[in-house]
């Protein structure tokens, strides 16, 4: 249950924090849905880890552990033909947007069978079956191309939007400043989601951004712009579905700032030495998973046996994505070392 | 056949190109109103409106990762990037998406964007108007680097660039702009990888690109003169590389004189001899020579901007030191 005397506490810090609500328009089912999506995103982030120190994946794994509502209401509304434009922080955006995740975690073995065979790994998951136009290893780097995404839908005519996603460390690059300076010029169907999850790798970001509200950037550019809380599904989900309207009918860009909290280190091994991680507990009382199941159940939208049931439903589907990865997928043959540097299966040594 | 200039073969190219395949656009800084500091895309927004002929703002970084995104999303963009000097801004969008993103995402997507960036030493505009830094995008796997110096070149092989699937860098020489030459009147391309041979000769090759193959021909005239026969090699695409033609050619002569207008230290004139010697070395009966341009940055002065870069005379000097 919810320990009240910390959520005031918490209230007083976290400025963003927002009460939880019944959006108008969001039904049941859709409310389970988007449920069973943020367990499935967790499930798999918290397995990753173990697999990480028993050798069987390796290299930079970035969890979106206790950030899954803002995929989740954002992409959960888009159309299979939508873009995303996704982040080193990437897996949950790839679950929201109906990827699959047996060829996520290949591809985190680094199986031939991986949605990118092998060659990218965690940093670089993409399905382009699905707009999902990849995460990037290189922080802000995504926006522009993504950006990119939606300027084919302005040349085209077609109502595809396109949702970029990046970090309060992402925000100081600047080709996002450059980006969002072209959308609102052109009025380009995109939707800036800025995950402020406050830490940019081990800097804390109050300590390296003169404002500190990264909303008002979209309003230098004239961008509509709002900041939402982080951990409530449902505001993230009203906001987003506007602005998805918006670029819809053409009216343009939206920066919309999540702001969160980085409860775990910047990527699975680290131990988040440089700072004060007790910090994180009174959120830990917000996480957006607990929140919802609460509010669902204090709201009698789903039983707690429901709720349980879909946790151990998406339990069983990571663990069936492991099974897969590590015993019916295989390395990349040495004969294809030099396939997919050149499109069309040209070689240049 | 009609006789154009090289900056008019490119208007052909794009203007063929876009009327072909509407997925094709173009943008860039004063690409659309004013048609290029050149004029090269002049009266193309006319024609095609201002969402295939797009002004951008001044934001090299991010215009260059619009038109990356455009590509992977499935268009054919071609970025035009003022004077390759400001090529630096967009670097990360070509060299970390546009040429990684086919291998990292396992061929799933294709990056069909041409980006287009004048180059090279004259006309006194100094040391950021002025460089040569196509050596840089030869070391990035994944880019194909092309450097056509006549306008049949031009035209079919830029229209070859905007139909290759994966990213191409075209770099133009600002002094061959004014160059004239043949051009069919009907459709053709020219393939992407084969070098050209400009003068056939047996005695010594010289192998060049862009302006230097122009400069590279005034120096054969005169060898001729004194019984040197030489071989004038154009690369005309320096990513991929025709090494098969450079090694005929030296079966041929057993002697090679690279050049470069690039500063030589670390140039693809090094590179090139070094492939010429792992393929070859027993072919040839005198040291390969390297000419580039100085290791300086280049002047505004007249007088030192023009001591920068090789000469008819240097080219000369190199042919006769394979002979001493």
């Amino acid at each position: 249950m919810k320990d009240s005397k910390c959520i005031e506490e918490l209230k007083k810090e976290f400025d963003a924090y927002a009460e939880m609500y019944s959006p108008e328009g969001l039904d049941r089912e859709e409310q389970i849905r988007m449920y069973s999506i943020m367990w499935l995103m967790r499930k798999f982030e918290e397995a990753v880890k173990p697999l990480w120190m028993a050798n069987k994946v390796h290299g930079y794994y970035h969890p979106y552990i206790t950030e899954e509502a803002i995929a989740t209401a954002i992409i959960t509304q888009l159309k299979k033909e939508d873009y995303v434009g996704s982040t080193h922080r990437g897996h949950g955006h790839l679950i929201a947007k109906g990827g699959n995740i047996n060829k996520m975690m290949a591809e985190l073995f680094g199986k031939e069978e991986g949605y990118n065979k092998g060659r990218g790994g965690s940093m670089h998951i993409s399905d382009m079956s699905i707009g999902m136009l990849g995460a990037s290893g290189i922080v802000g780097a995504a926006v522009a191309p993504a950006v990119g995404s939606a300027l084919k839908s302005w040349i085209k005519g077609t109502d595809d939007v396109t949702v970029v996603f990046f970090g309060d460390g992402g925000a100081n690059a600047g080709s996002v400043s450059e980006s969002m300076n072209m959308a609102a010029a052109w009025k380009l169907p995109v939707i800036f989601v800025c995950e402020n999850n406050q830490w940019a790798i081990a800097t804390d970001y109050a300590r390296i951004t003169g404002e500190p509200d990264l909303y008002k950037r979209g309003i230098g550019f004239g961008i509509p712009s709002c900041r939402c809380d982080g951990y409530n599904i449902y505001q993230i989900w009203e906001t987003a579905k506007a602005a998805i309207e918006r670029a819809r009918a053409g009216e343009g860009p939206t920066f919309i700032e999540c702001k969160t909290m980085r409860m775990l280190g910047h990527h699975a091994t680290d131990d988040s030495w440089y700072r004060d991680m007790s910090v994180c507990d009174k959120y830990w009382e917000i996480e957006p998973i607990k929140r919802m199941g609460e509010f669902m159940v204090e709201n009698k939208i789903a039983t707690p046996a429901e709720l349980e049931a879909i946790e151990a439903e998406a339990m069983k589907k990571v663990e069936a994505s492991i099974e897969y990865a590590d015993t019916q997928c295989h390395e990349p043959s040495p004969d294809t070392f030099y396939d997919y540097i050149y499109a069309d299966g040209e070689v240049i040594k | 056949m009609s006789i154009i200039t090289l900056r008019e073969s490119i208007t052909q190219a794009l203007r063929e190109e876009m009327a072909l395949d509407e997925n094709v656009f173009i943008m860039g800084c004063d690409v659309g109103l004013r048609g290029n500091p050149f004029g090269i895309t002049k009266g193309l927004m006319n024609e095609y409106g201002e969402k295939r002929v797009i002004d951008t703002p001044i934001s090299e970084a991010a215009f260059t990762g619009l038109g990356v995104g455009a590509a992977i999303a499935g268009m054919r963009p071609l970025v035009e990037i003022l004077y390759a000097d400001w090529i630096t801004l967009p670097m990360d969008n070509i060299v970390n998406t546009a040429a990684k993103t086919c291998y990292m995402f396992g061929g799933q997507a294709n990056v069909p964007i041409v980006i287009r960036a004048p180059f090279g030493v004259g006309g006194g505009v100094a040391a950021q108007h002025s460089q040569n830094n196509e050596n840089w995008f030869v070391h990035v796997p994944g880019l194909k680097v092309i450097t056509p110096s006549t306008p049949y070149d031009m035209k079919g092989m830029l229209k070859s660039a905007i139909r290759d699937n994966g990213p191409v860098i075209c770099f133009e020489h600002k002094r061959n702009y004014s160059m004239k030459g043949e051009v069919p009147d009907g459709e053709y391309l020219v393939p992407i990888g084969k070098a050209a041979i400009r003068k056939t000769g047996t005695d010594c090759t010289i192998v060049a690109y862009s302006y230097m193959t122009y400069v590279a021909e005034a120096a054969a005239i005169e060898l001729e003169k004194e019984g040197i026969s030489c071989e004038v090699i154009d690369l005309r695409s320096l990513l991929p590389l025709d090494y098969d033609t450079v090694m005929e050619s030296i079966k041929k002569t057993s002697r090679v004189v690279v050049v470069t207008e690039a500063p030589l230290r670390g140039s693809i004139a090094g590179e090139i001899v070094g492939e010429i010697i792992d393929r070859g070395f027993d072919l040839l009966d005198a040291p390969p020579q390297r000419l580039g341009s100085k290791n300086s940055p280049v002047a505004y002065n007249e007088g030192l901007e023009a001591m920068c870069t090789p000469k008819k005379e240097d080219i000369i000097a190199a042919v006769r030191k394979t002979f001493e």
